[in-house]
C-alpha cells in the first residue's frame, strides 16, 4: 500500500495524494521489517512484464510452491494471453498455444467419467484451472499444521507492498531467530512477516524483534530449479522471478490497462484543450 | 449545435466581432463536438463487447469425444458450445439410402460424400437444431428415415438435408476432424 | 425566474403536433434555454459532474450485473476470476464502476462544501438542499451495499460491523439486525438482498435528483454572490454557456478519473479486500472506505455504543437542519469573513476526524511524544482524544457558532447586484456588449 501511495504521489500529483492519505491503513501492534526494496520490470505507467522472468517464475510455482499452494483463477490458458508468461503472438487464440496446451496436458484433472459417473484424473485441457494440491481447506489444514496455504491467484495484490512483500517473505523465511527467541517446532521466524513474537520471547522486552512466525519452512535455495534459459538459480533469482510470477497472476491485464490508459489519456488532454477553446469562445462576449 | 447559438449571439451583437474570423470560430466548436462523438464511441465498444462470450465461454470451443462407444445404427447427442449435436453411427442401408437421394430435388443440395468425411462415411456429426427456429429434431420420424422436427415438421434424410417442411438449410455441420478411429475433436 | 417563458417555436407539423400532445421538446429545450447566473465559477460544475458520475456508476452497474454472481459461494469468483479476468473489457468496466464510486463521492463532497460556503441551502432553496441531503444518504446507502458484493473480506466485516450498528438500538436493535441480515449473520440472503437494493437505490437517485433540478429550477441558481438575480441582463441561457463549461469542467475531471482507473485502480481498495470472505477470520483491520471516515471517527470517539451510533447519526442530521441553524442574512461567505473562518477550521476538522477512522484508537498524534497522560480512558496525545476534540468542534460548529455567528457578526458590505462584481472583474467589457447574451431566441 505505501508503494501504492508513492506511485500516486508521483502519478496523480496533489489531487491524488491528498485524496489518499486518508485512506492509508491504520498501523498496529504487530511488526514487521520494512519490505526489501527490489526494482520491478512492470513499475511505473509504461512499465510491462518481462516474458523470461514469468516464465521462470511459473517454473519455481509450479516446481515448488504448487505442492501446497493453490492458484484457483488461473487457468492453462491464461499462460498464454497477452502479457502472459508463454503468449506468444502467432497463436492469438490461448488455446492454441502449444506451450499451454504441454502444460495443460501433464496436469491430472479431478473429473467425472461422463460413462460410468465415477470420479477420475484426466490430462488437463488449456480451458481446465490449475489443480489444487489439497482436496478442500479441511485437507490443507489436516496437512500443513493447522495453517491453510493461501491461494496464490490474488497473493500479490491481496497483501500490502505486492511482490515485494512476497519477495521479501521468501527470502526472510528461516532467519536464524536471535537470542532467546524460542519457537515450538514446524514454525519459523521471518523478520518481514507481520506478526508478533512476544509470546514466544524470553529476552529483553525492550527489543522484542521484529516480524512474526510463518509456517512454511524455507521454500527456496540456490538451484532449487533449472532454469530453461541459463539464468543462474540463485535463492534471490528464484525469489523475484515467483514474485514477478504472482504479481502477473494478481493482475494479469496490467498491460492492457496502461497501454489503454495512455491512449484515453492522450484523447481527454486533446479533448478537455478542444473544449477549452470552446468555452472561451462562447464566452468571449460575456464578463463573468 | 453549440456553435449555432454562437452565430446568433456574433450576429447580435456585431460591434464585438471585431477582426474574428467565424470560420475559424466555428472550428473549435465543430472539432469538440466530434471528439464527443468519437469519445462516445470509443466508451461504446467495449460496453458493447463484454456482449460477446468470455474468455472461459471460448475456452470449451471444442470438445474430443471417444466414439467407439456408440453401436451400429445408434447416435448419441452431446453437448458442444452449450448446443446438442449429434453423432449418429450410420448403418449401411442408411448410407446406401442417403447416396441413392444424391440427385433428388432438394433445398439446399448436398451429396452425401459433402456431408461426411472419407473414410469415416458410417459417422454422420451434425448440430442437433433445426435450421428453421432452434428445436432438436427425433431421429427415425417422418418419411425419409432421418430426422423430423417436432416443432414445425421439417423432415431430414439420413445425411441430415433438409427435404420437406419450413427449414430452409440442411443440419449445419460443426467443424470436426479425427484424431483416430475412435477419437473425434469437434471445434 | 420561475415564470422563464417558453421560447420554443415548434418549427414542423410535426412538432406542432407533439408539442400539443407531449410538449417533451418544449420542456427539453426550456430547460437548455434556463436562466442562470452569469458568474457562476467552476466550484458550480460539480452539480454537471455528479450527474456524470451517476450515469457512469449506473452503465457500468448495469454492465457488472450481467456477469454478477450474487452468492456467498459464486460472488468473489465471479468479480476477481470472470469479470476481471475472461469478460471483454471486464476490467475496464469494474474499475469505472469501483473507482467511480469514489470519484463519486469526491464530487459530492465538493458539491456540498460549495453549498455550505455560498449559502445555498438558504431561502428559498432549503428544499433544494434537503433533497441533496437525501441523495448524499442514500449514496451512502449505495455505496455500503455496493462495498458488499465483491465478497472480500472487508466486504463481509464491514457488512457485519455497520449492520450490527443497528444493534445498538433499545427494543427493535437486535430483531432489527437478524431482519437486515436474513440469518444470524451476514449470509447469502444478505448479500442476495444488498444485491437487490444496490440494484434499485441509483434508480432512486436518480428520480431524487431529477427532484433536485426541478427545486433548483423554481427559485433559480444561487450564485457566488449570494444576491438574487433582479433582470434578465444577469443572466445568460443555460445552453451553450454552461454546457460547454461543465462538459469542461467534467473533461478535466475524467483525467483525474483515469488516472485512477488506469494507473492506480487498487489504490483506494483494501488489499484484505483481494481475499474471500471467511465468516471465521477477521482482518487485522477493519476500515470503511475514505469516505465514510470522518463518521466512523465519531463512531468510535465516543466509548458507548448507542451514544455513538446515535453521534454518527446526528452528524448526518447536522446538514439536514443547516438552512434553519443559520440565522445570518447575509448568503455567501465571501461577506462573511468570520463566518468563513470558522468554516475553514470545520473543513480541517473534519479531514483530522477522516484521518483519524484510518487510524487505530490508540495511535499516537505526535510521534516520539508517547501517549501522554492517560485521561478517562485514552492518553491525550492519542487518536481517540483528537477525534473526540474534532467531533466537538464539528457538531459545535452547526450547534453553537453558526447560530450565535450569524446574529452576532458584522459582514461585509454586500453588493447591490450579482452584477457589481461582474463589473468590476478586471476582464469585464463594456455594459453594453454584456447585454448581448439575453438576446438569444
Amino acid at each position: 500500500m505505501l508503494r501504492k501511495l508513492f506511485a500516486a504521489a508521483q502519478v496523480a500529483g496533489l489531487f491524488g495524494a491528498g485524496l489518499l492519505v486518508t485512506a492509508s491503513p491504520a498501523l498496529s501492534a504487530t511488526t514487521q521489517a520494512p519490505l526489501k526494496e527490489v526494482h520491478w520490470s512492470f513499475e511505473g505507467p509504461f512499465g510491462m512484464y518481462d516474458q523470461e522472468q514469468l516464465q521462470r517464475g511459473y517454473k519455481v510455482y509450479h516446481e515448488v510452491c504448487s505442492s501446497c499452494h493453490s492458484m484457483k483463477m488461473v487457468a492453462f490458458r491464461n499462460l498464454a494471453d497477452p502479457g502472459g508468461p508463454f503468449w506468444n503472438p502467432k497463436y492469438p487464440n490461448p488455446n492454441d498455444n502449444p506451450v499451454a496446451k504441454a502444460i495443460a496436458k501433464e496436469a491430472q484433472i479431478a473429473d467425472i467419467d461422463p460413462d460410468s459417473g465415477d470420479a477420475i484424473k484426466r490430462p488437463g485441457t488449456t480451458a481446465d484451472y490449475l489443480p489444487s494440491p489439497f482436496a478442500n481447506d479441511a485437507a490443507a489444514r489436516a496437512a500443513n499444521g493447522g495453517a491453510v496455504p493461501p491461494d496464490m491467484s490474488l497473493l500479490a495484490a491481496a497483501r500490502e507492498g505486492g511482490p515485494q512483500y512476497i519477495y521479501s517473505v521468501v527470502t526472510g523465511d528461516g532467519t536464524p531467530p536471535p537470542p532467546g527467541l524460542a519457537l515450538p517446532a514446524g514454525k519459523f521466524y521471518d523478520p518481514w512477516m507481520p506478526g508478533d513474537v512476544s509470546s514466544f520471547y524470553k529476552g529483553d522486552p525492550h527489543k522484542i524483534p521484529t516480524g512474526g512466525v510463518i509456517a512454511m519452512p524455507p521454500p527456496l535455495t540456490d538451484n532449487r530449479v533449472t532454469y530453461d534459459d541459463g539464468v543462474k538459480a540463485t535463492t534471490d533469482q528464484e525469489a523475484k522471478d515467483v514474485a514477478a510470477f504472482l504479481q502477473w497472476a494478481a493482475d494479469p491485464k496490467m498491460e492492457q490497462r496502461k497501454q489503454t490508459g495512455f491512449a484515453v489519456m492522450i484523447f481527454l488532454v486533446l479533448f478537455s484543450g478542444l473544449l477549452y477553446g470552446s468555452y472561451r469562445q462562447i464566452w468571449r462576449k460575456v464578463a463573468h | 449545435m453549440s456553435f449555432k447559438v454562437a452565430d446568433s449571439l456574433a450576429q447580435a451583437a456585431p460591434a464585438m466581432d471585431g477582426p474574428d474570423d467565424p470560420g475559424r470560430r466555428d472550428f473549435i466548436h465543430i472539432a469538440a463536438a466530434a471528439a464527443a462523438v468519437g469519445g462516445v464511441a470509443m466508451v461504446a465498444w467495449p460496453l458493447i463487447d463484454q456482449l460477446n462470450p468470455a474468455a472461459d465461454t471460448l475456452a470449451l470451443a471444442s470438445l474430443e469425444y471417444d466414439i467407439s462407444k456408440i453401436a451400429l445404427g445408434q447416435e448419441v447427442t452431446i453437448s458442444w458450445r452449450k448446443q446438442p449435436v449429434f453423432i449418429r453411427h450410420r448403418t449401411p442401408a442408411e448410407i446406401a439410402r442417403a447416396r441413392a437421394d444424391d440427385n433428388a430435388p432438394m433445398k439446399d443440395p448436398a451429396p452425401d460424400s459433402a456431408r461426411v468425411k472419407p473414410g469415416h462415411e458410417q459417422w454422420l456429426i451434425v448440430l442437433a437444431s433445426c435450421t428453421h427456429l432452434g428445436c432438436v429434431p427425433t431421429f427415425g420420424e417422418g418419411d425419409y428415415g432421418g430426422w423430423l422436427c417436432p416443432c414445425h415438421g421439417s423432415q431430414y434424410d439420413t445425411a441430415a438435408r433438409i427435404r420437406k417442411g419450413p427449414a430452409p438449410l440442411n443440419l449445419v455441420l460443426p467443424d470436426y476432424t479425427f484424431l483416430s478411429d475412435t477419437k473425434v475433436k469437434i471445434g | 425566474m420561475s415564470e422563464h417563458p417558453s421560447t420554443y417555436q415548434p418549427g414542423t407539423a410535426i412538432e406542432r403536433w407533439l408539442d400539443a400532445r407531449l410538449p417533451i421538446i418544449r420542456f427539453s429545450a426550456d430547460l437548455l434555454d434556463y436562466p442562470t447566473p452569469r458568474n457562476l465559477n467552476y466550484w458550480y460544475t460539480f452539480g454537471g459532474i455528479l450527474s456524470f458520475c451517476l450515469v457512469v456508476q449506473i452503465v457500468t452497474g448495469i454492465v457488472l450485473a450481467m456477469h454478477y454472481d450474487p452468492s456467498a459461494a459464486g460472488a468473489f469468483v465471479s468479480v476477481q476470476r470472470s469479470i476481471m479476468r475472461d469478460v471483454n473489457y471486464g476490467w475496464l468496466i469494474r474499475g469505472l464502476h469501483a473507482n467511480g464510486a469514489a470519484m463519486f463521492f469526491l464530487a459530492v463532497y465538493i458539491h456540498i462544501l460549495r453549498g455550505m460556503y455560498y449559502g445555498s441551502y438558504k431561502s428559498p432553496r432549503e428544499v433544494l438542499w434537503l433533497l441533496g441531503c437525501v441523495i448524499y444518504v442514500l449514496m451512502m446507502a449505495t455505496a455500503f451495499m455496493g462495498y458488499v458484493l465483491p465478497w472480500g473480506q472487508m466486504s463481509f466485516w464491514g457488512a457485519k460491523v455497520i449492520t450490527s450498528l443497528f444493534g445498538a438500538l433499545p427494543l427493535v436493535g437486535k430483531p432489527l439486525t437478524t431482519l437486515l441480515w436474513g440469518g444470524f449473520s451476514v449470509d447469502d440472503p444478505t448479500l442476495t438482498r444488498f444485491f437487490s437494493l444496490h440494484y434499485l437505490l441509483p434508480f432512486v437517485i436518480a428520480a431524487v435528483v431529477a427532484l433536485h433540478i426541478w427545486a433548483l429550477h423554481v427559485p433559480g441558481n444561487s450564485n457566488p454572490t449570494g444576491v438574487n438575480v433582479r433582470s434578465a441582463s444577469d443572466t445568460v441561457p443555460f445552453h451553450p454557456y454552461y454546457t460547454v463549461k461543465d462538459l469542461f469542467a467534467v473533461s478535466l475531471f475524467m483525467i483525474l478519473f483515469a488516472l485512477f482507473v488506469f494507473y492506480l485502480p487498487e489504490a483506494m481498495g483494501k488489499v484484505d479486500n483481494q481475499v474471500a470472505a471467511d465468516p471465521l477470520k477477521t482482518p487485522a483491520h477493519i476500515v470503511p472506505e475514505w469516505y465514510l471516515l470522518p463518521f466512523y471517527a465519531i463512531l468510535r470517539a465516543i466509548p458507548d455504543k448507542l451514544t455513538g451510533v446515535l453521534a454518527l447519526g446526528g452528524a448526518i442530521l447536522m446538514l439536514f437542519v443547516l438552512p434553519w441553524l443559520d440565522t445570518s442574512k447575509v448568503r455567501s461567505m465571501r461577506y462573511r469573513p468570520t463566518y468563513r473562518m470558522f468554516f475553514f477550521v470545520w473543513i480541517v476538522a473534519s479531514l483530522a476526524l477522516g484521518w483519524c477512522g484510518s487510524q487505530e484508537p490508540d495511535g499516537v498524534i505526535i510521534p516520539g511524544a508517547g501517549p501522554g497522560p492517560i485521561f478517562l480512558d485514552y492518553g491525550v496525545n492519542t487518536v481517540t482524544w483528537l477525534s473526540r476534540i474534532a467531533a466537538l468542534y464539528y457538531f459545535a460548529y452547526f450547534l453553537v457558532i453558526t447560530p450565535i455567528l450569524g446574529l452576532t457578526e458584522t459582514p461585509l458590505p454586500v453588493p447591490d447586484s450579482l452584477y457589481t462584481p461582474v463589473l468590476s472583474h478586471p476582464a469585464g467589457v463594456p455594459a453594453g456588449a454584456a447585454a448581448a447574451p439575453e438576446t438569444k431566441g
